[in-house]
């Protein structure tokens, strides 16, 4: 079992490609999160137990006897159509499959290779999409970190090294010097893609250098915790051989012999399927003591996170794993020179680790020719909210958001109208319809208040207050700062506390200047990141939505209609009959009028229950 | 100690503690053990107890009480089977090694184990982890002394440094960690039978000289007799009349029942004191001295530093100050000896004592101490004081290998007394609490006498944890609480010894230290019932 | 290694690499304000009172004095515009969550959040807000915690953990509603905590106060002595607190074994019994016949004791005397006893407590 050359990589390879090719038929049943909580699972149950029941085949066994395939695979992003099922060698793509669905499925594919059409997504446009490229959605994207998701099975290892795995490790440790790997990393100019849009070559250098310290760790952040942002999770869950591969490049890069994996706690399928990864490649002689009889070793552990969103920032991750509480401390010294237990740690995300075997393998050169000159490469974005098309995504970097929300998502949901897009997760900012054409890279998105962060984005329609999105926004971070720093602590809980006054109708004039102020204070004072950028929300929405402000404290208006304090009820008096049945109907005897005559809603009585509205037989009550 | 509490705990890479809780008995330097432990030192812990540091500690020998010798044997051993001792500092500074060799070469793990009811690869693992390491200081404390055999102990702790050579250096050294506040300085100050101060023997007749000449009389060539050994020779009728300052031996002494009938069998007991002590209660004559608070001198702490004690408040009533009671009563005995105060008595003191000697109220008191006091030897007023012993040399020359064989405790568990019982302190309190027990909120959370009783012997007894039980010896019976847990190994007991009501010392064996003639407080047989 | 040059308030000072800026103002004598910095430990950063201006080379950033490390050609400001700003800024912050009532802190005279809005003029909070409204803890029988006066700079958590090592308290919850406690919010006294009080020592405001505080105000201390703990051998170095001829308090020192450190015996036990009731204040001298003590002078007692070894002496010989030091008492009274047995008991019959 156990690999001990070179060779052995390459032989097990050839073994592993023909017997993915001597199967007669593959049914490939996507496993990611969304898919799994829309019954992909069942689907894979079911289509296990039909294909067991046909004559002459057999399931899962290789050999002679002709054998049909189920697998379960990575997220293919497209999470809104799920369960997806995929069959090879046909390519046929399926779509919200059912159950019931199986039958036809197995009866007409897997049997006879004739598709089910009905079965097939059918575009905006009207078109359908026999296979997953002719999708709209898949067509715009560029998938180098994804590549594998959806092709193959997630957890087995011999897929993964029939496409190529472990190649970029083999030829590290027996064409590249340490140094070299580090130099092919630093030229590809790949940059963090947790957010902060560090050189990644740089950070390793940085440990490298550190040829005095008795141990070194690499450490992956995994608590991809913003709201709405599953890239990480996906790939952890969806390829997790390739980020072990990455870090097991990194930790021989750096010179660094055990490694940690951070998830968090809310990705149970990622840890699962971590752990047994991290099991397999052990097993195969390509995780632990002398990788493939190249003398280097390399141990890598998996850690959860206990929930809290500031175990993402570095130094409270590493603090979380040394089993102390999850809070970031001052720098210097830096995770470079000081990091876990003290010693030189190089810590990047997911996201960042899983472009490494691509870019080791094909090269600095190959990577520069993806995405923009100051940020390389692709990124992957969750896109989120009001969009047809939710899902995940990987895009070059430098793709504009008009790409993205109208070829890839499909535009607005319900045909209505772009208004925001919150990018970077609650400590990002928002971009408007004049960010539209602007093209998404670390430094571009920075000129605008907002940030890529880890790649969340939330799309907003005309429905959306852009008060309400700051006040949820402050709310989250409030909750979960750490409470260490007082601008952070305090800051937020005052900022949060005027946005509250202003959803609820009772903001002043005086209030907006004192957010804004407070803003700048914890932006400039606290200590760690998060809290620095805590206040984007409110900084963007208050530059770029000043008016919506306004508007709630002067007018008492939301125009989107969402801030429940100042919805205002009240009776078309053209339509009114006067049939007293809201008057009757009030429980607080707001409604006051005369028989056959228009009624009226006092505002200062009304508590905005709805009854009137939903009981009025004319239609006569509207909320303004 | 050899070496400094600073340089133990900031410059070692492993410390050997043995039979020493300092969390409790001697907590700022816990505390300081436990930053070393944070920094990323390793700890051996040796003690019959679930010790609070035994959680932290890379490896704990639950020795059963009383053999520390076979433990320190068995190390040598190990050391000396794995070639790991330091074959220079053996050959450049010491003598006797071969004695040792012969000695220790029966104390094979396997039989050291039986011994102490250890794991024998847990001794491998500990003496390995001693001996390799760079610096390694062995801290120690009444778990080595307190025992008929704790001469032989810390002697043979000494044998294990040396082997090593982790002496004379930072971070390592041979370490006492001394109980009480001033327990080093009243030996420095030759409260001892055998030694005038600075421990300048009083055989020696040319120091006896140097004495009679500074005190303008004649003294005895044969040295006196031990506190411990005096209480036989009261009931015997050789002591008539005695004169005890601030001590309380009817509370501190083991076997009171023994203490009890020696001082009543005394023809004249003066006591000096602060309170009415269980001792005082038993005296003819009483005399009020003074507490620290009221007085001026100096205390030397455990690393030998003397540092000053100064007065705050005044005393209270017509107490007066010890100093002036013995000169008064010097006068009275016909011996003119002119009222001094603390700062001239130091000054005859360091004009006696060459280790004392450059040490002066005024200078302690001086900007060039930064109140950093001064450790001796200190032998001229230039002299900076000396934080580490041993440095080069030792003080007869070279060090000379002792080795001891293990002898069992005088008095061990049998059919009538079953259980062993060990004595020690708890983190609330101090000795007797004379001083303690006069804050009630320490009374409040730690107010009672207790037995820790093994669970498993608990559970076979019927006895409960918080249960009221009977416990007696050979020579007395109390009553107190128990508490159970797995802190002490099947068949062996702990009791602190600070309480009057249920005071372990009534159980206590009053045998003697082959050589240094403390009390085996450590191990005595008991028996356990329910009351 | 070659020095860097940075300049505070205008003074040059040649620094190490690594020095930070507060470490660098103390030696130029630039006093920086902190309130969660302890000296010799990691920065926790978490005040930001100390934050200060830092130009170089054309541009000016905002930093923390203890944790941001010098560079070369750093113009360091203390005190400018931008730096009095954002410290106002902190305390406002604080002050917003903080009562001010504090004629009934036990605290008030030496706080530092009392001292320091004093000093930046700040007088009530700009942006009042809910409070924290959280029970006082108040099982410890030695200190009270209320945390609706705690300002959560973790000094009290820094003491406990990397001091102390006992690790009793933490941060609990987030973001407003974090609280310093025991695990899992048990009370104190039932907490692994020592109450050793080094972190009651630590608390710049009044959040962990003394009990014993209620006896005194700070400013009616009229001396603090110097002196050595009389309880175990390490040695402490301690001040004694005298009011009224009183000790009221001990504060810990910078001793060379205990580094500002205590225990609880030192804190707390080390000086009650100095002002006991049951102190001997006068001669006891025993009727033999019915047991009982009775005052008397000194003259008569010392006479008496005098009389009675003299004769003993003389009937049994100069051994028949002996004479017991403590080892819990001064250098100088244990040398003056020896010497009067063997002065004047005429042996070496002297010993001390060291066995038992």
């Amino acid at each position: 079992m156990r690999m001990e050359d070179r060779n052995s990589l390459l032989e097990r390879r050839e073994t592993a490609q023909q017997a993915l090719s001597a199967y007669r038929c593959r049914i490939l049943v996507c496993a990611g999160t969304g898919c799994i909580a829309s019954g992909s699972q069942v689907i894979a149950e079911t289509m296990r137990k039909l294909c067991q029941d046909l004559p002459n085949v057999e399931v899962e066994c290789c050999g002679h006897v002709p054998h049909i395939g189920i697998a379960n695979t990575g997220c293919q992003g497209i999470c809104e159509l799920g369960p997806l099922v995929r069959i090879e060698p046909y390519h046929y793509q399926y779509v919200k499959v059912k159950p019931e669905d199986c039958a036809e499925i197995v009866e007409k594919t897997v049997c006879r290779g004739e598709p089910v059409e009905r079965l097939f997504y059918e575009s905006q446009n009207g078109k359908t999409c026999p296979k997953p490229e002719d999708i709209p959605f898949m067509a715009g994207q560029t998938r180098v970190v994804l590549e594998h998701c959806g092709n193959i099975d997630a957890v087995s290892l011999d897929e993964y090294i029939a496409v190529g795995g472990y190649d970029a490790l083999s030829k590290a440790l027996f064409d590249m010097t340490p140094d070299q790997v580090i130099q092919e990393v630093d030229r590809s100019g790949l940059r963090g893609r947790g957010g902060g849009g560090f050189p990644t070559g740089t950070k390793w250098k940085q440990v490298a250098a550190h040829t005095e310290a008795p141990v070194k760790y690499v450490v992956c952040n995994g608590d991809e915790g913003d709201p709405g942002a599953f890239m990480d999770g996906s790939v952890m869950e969806g390829d997790p051989y390739k980020l072990i591969e990455g870090l097991t490049i990194a930790g021989y890069a750096v010179g660094a012999t055990e490694g940690y994996i951070y998830v968090r706690a809310e990705y149970p399928n990622s840890v699962s399927r971590l752990h047994y990864a991290i099991a397999q490649a052990e097993e195969a002689g390509l995780l632990g003591e002398n990788i493939l009889g190249s003398g280097v070793t390399f141990h890598l552990h998996v850690n959860r996170g206990a929930g809290a969103f500031v175990c993402g920032e570095g130094s409270a991750l590493t603090a979380s794993i040394e089993g102390n509480r999850g809070m970031p401390r001052t720098k210097p010294p830096r995770t470079v020179d000081h990091g876990l237990w003290e010693q030189p740690t190089v810590l990047n995300n997911v996201e960042t680790y899983a472009n490494v075997p691509n870019i080791v393998l094909r090269g600095a050169d190959w990577f520069r020719t993806i995405g923009s000159d100051n940020s390389p490469g692709t990124k992957t974005f969750s896109i989120t909210g009001s969009i047809a098309n939710t899902g995940l995504i990987e895009v070059p970097m430098g793709t504009t958001l008009r790409e993205i929300i109208y070829d890839i998502g499909g535009g607005i949901k319900g045909g209505g109208d772009f208004k925001a897009v919150q990018i970077g997760g609650p400590s990002g900012g928002c971009l408007t319809r004049e960010h539209l054409d602007v093209g998404l890279d670390f430094d571009t998105v920075k000129k605008y208040d907002a940030i890529v962060g880890s790649g969340g984005l939330v799309v907003m329609d005309e429905h959306t207050c852009m008060v309400e999105v700051a006040r949820f926004f402050m709310s989250f971070t409030q909750r979960e700062s750490c409470g260490k720093c007082s601008p952070c602590r305090i800051g937020t809980k005052r900022m949060l506390e005027i946005l509250e006054r202003i959803v609820a109708g009772k903001g002043t004039l005086e209030d907006l200047d004192k957010l804004e102020e407070i803003a700048e204070f914890v932006r400039k004072n606290s200590l760690c990141g998060l809290g620095k950028s805590a206040p984007l929300p409110v900084i963007s929405t208050l530059k770029r939505f000043r008016k919506e402000y306004e508007e709630h404290i002067v007018d008492h208006k939301c125009a989107a209609h969402v801030c429940e304090a100042l919805k205002q009820y009240k009776v078309d008096p053209d339509k009114c009959i006067g049939c007293t049945k809201c008057a009757r109907n009030c429980p607080v005897e707001a409604i006051s009028g005369t028989v056959k005559q228009p009624h009226a809603i006092d505002p200062d009585k009304c508590i905005k229950c709805g009854t009137c509205l939903s009981g009025c037989p004319v239609g006569a009550i509207y909320v303004d | 100690m050899t070496n400094t509490i600073a340089d133990v705990t900031r410059e070692s890479d492993v410390i050997l503690l043995v039979g020493s809780n300092p969390e409790e008995a001697h907590p700022v330097f816990g505390m300081q053990i436990r930053q070393a432990l944070q920094r990323g030192a390793k700890l051996i812990v040796v003690d019959p107890r679930n010790i609070g540091l035994s959680k932290q500690a890379a490896v704990h020998l639950k020795l059963k009480p009383g053999t520390n010798v076979a433990f320190a044997n068995g190390m040598m051993h190990v050391i000396l089977e794995e070639g790991l001792e330091d074959r220079s500092f053996i050959e450049s500074r010491t003598e006797g090694f071969e004695a040792l060799r012969d000695l220790v070469k029966d104390y094979t793990p396997e039989r050291v184990a039986e011994i102490c009811h250890i794991d024998p690869e847990d001794l491998r693992t500990a003496a390995r982890l001693y001996a390799k390491a760079d610096r390694a200081p062995i801290l120690y404390c009444l778990g080595v002394t307190e025992h008929s055999s704790g001469t032989e102990g810390v002697m043979s702790l000494s044998n294990l440094a040396m082997l090593v050579g982790k002496l004379g250096r930072p971070g390592c050294g041979v370490n006492p960690i001394r109980g009480q506040n001033n327990v080093q300085g009243a030996c420095d100050m030759g409260a001892s039978p055998t030694d005038f101060p600075g421990y300048q023997k009083v055989t020696n007749p040319e120091v006896r000289s140097k004495f009679e000449q500074a005190w303008g009389v004649s003294l005895p060539a044969e040295p006196g007799m031990f506190a411990t050994d005096c209480f036989p020779a009261m009931l015997e009728g050789t002591i008539r009349g005695l004169f005890i300052f601030g001590e309380d031996p009817m509370r501190t002494d083991p076997d009171t029942n023994h203490v009890r009938r020696a001082l009543s069998a005394l023809d004249f007991l003066v006591v000096d004191e602060l309170f009415l002590t269980e001792t005082a209660k038993l005296a003819d004559v009483v005399l009020p001295g003074i507490s620290y608070a009221e007085k001026e001198g100096t205390f030397t702490n455990t690393e030998r530093r003397v540092q000053r004690v100064r007065k705050a408040v005044p005393s209270p009533g017509n107490a007066k100050p010890d100093t002036w009671i013995f000169t008064e009563l010097m006068n009275r005995m016909g011996y003119p000896q002119p009222h001094l105060t603390p700062a001239q008595i130091m000054e005859e003191i360091s004009s006696l004592t060459p280790s004392y000697g450059g040490i002066s109220h005024a200078r302690l008191d001086s900007e060039e101490l930064h109140g950093q006091g001064l450790q001796w030897p200190c032998p001229s007023p230039e002299h900076p004081g000396t934080p580490i012993l041993h440095v080069g040399q030792f003080s007869r020359g070279r060090g000379l290998f002792a080795p001891y064989a293990y002898v069992p405790s005088m008095e061990l568990p049998d059919e009538s007394y079953p259980f062993l019982l060990m004595t020690g302190r708890i983190l609330y309190h101090y000795n007797a609490c004379a001083m303690t027990d006069k804050t009630p909120e320490i009374v409040e959370i730690a107010g009672g006498s207790f037995l820790e009783l093994n669970d498993q012997d608990a559970a076979r007894l019927g006895i409960a944890d918080g249960d009221t039980i009977r416990v007696s010896s050979r020579r007395g019976t109390i009553e107190t609480t128990a508490r159970v847990s797995g802190k002490t190994s099947p068949g062996e007991c702990w009791m602190p010894f600070h309480y009057l009501e249920g005071n372990c010392n009534w159980l206590t064996n009053a045998a003697l230290d082959r050589i240094a003639r403390a009390p085996e407080y450590k191990v005595c047989a008991i028996q356990i019932t329910k009351a | 290694m070659s020095l860097l040059h940075v300049t505070i308030d205008g003074i040059p000072v040649e620094v190490e690499k690594g020095t930070t800026i507060l470490e660098a103002a103390e030696r130029v004598g630039v006093k920086i304000p902190t309130l969660c910095h302890i000296k010799g430990l990691m920065p926790d950063g978490s005040c930001r009172i100390c934050t200060v201006e830092i130009q170089n080379r054309g541009r000016s950033k905002m930093d923390t004095a203890c944790s941001a490390h010098c560079s070369e050609g750093d113009a360091i400001l203390t005190r400018s515009e931008a730096v009095v700003k954002a410290r106002r800024g902190i305390l406002d912050m604080l002050l917003s969550n903080h009562p001010t009532n504090c004629f009934s802190c036990p605290s008030n005279g030496e706080c530092k959040l009392q001292d320091l809005c004093y000093e930046y003029g700040v007088k009530e909070t700009s942006c009042p807000g809910e409070m924290s409204n959280r029970p006082v803890d108040d099982s410890n029988p030695f200190f009270t915690y209320d945390p609706n006066l705690c300002i959560l700079c973790h000094r009290c958590v820094n003491t406990c953990h990397k001091i102390v090592g006992c690790g009793a308290i933490d941060t609990m919850e987030r973001g407003f509603e974090s609280v310093i406690s025991p695990a899992f919010g048990m009370p104190w006294r039932e907490s692994n905590c020592e109450s050793c009080g080094n972190c009651v020592a630590a608390c710049p405001t009044g959040a962990l106060t003394s009990k014993r505080k209620q006896n005194y105000r700070p400013w009616q201390v009229e001396k603090k002595v110097l002196t050595t703990c009389p309880h175990c051998a390490v040695g402490c170095q301690y001040y004694l607190m005298v009011k009224d001829n009183k000790v009221v308090g001990v504060e810990a020192a910078d001793g060379p074994s205990n580094h500002n450190t205590l225990c609880v015996k030192g804190r707390y036990g080390s000086y009650d019994f100095i002002h006991s009731n049951g102190r001997l204040t006068d001669p006891l001298i025993k009727d033999r016949s019915t047991g009982e003590f009775r005052k008397a002078s000194w003259e008569e007692a010392l006479d008496l004791v005098a009389s009675k070894f003299q004769a003993i002496k003389r009937e049994y010989g100069n051994g028949a005397l002996a004479g017991f030091a403590c080892s819990r008492s001064t250098n100088e009274d244990i040398y003056m006893l020896q010497k009067m047995v063997r002065t004047c008991f005429g042996n070496h019959n002297t010993d001390n407590c060291a066995r038992v």
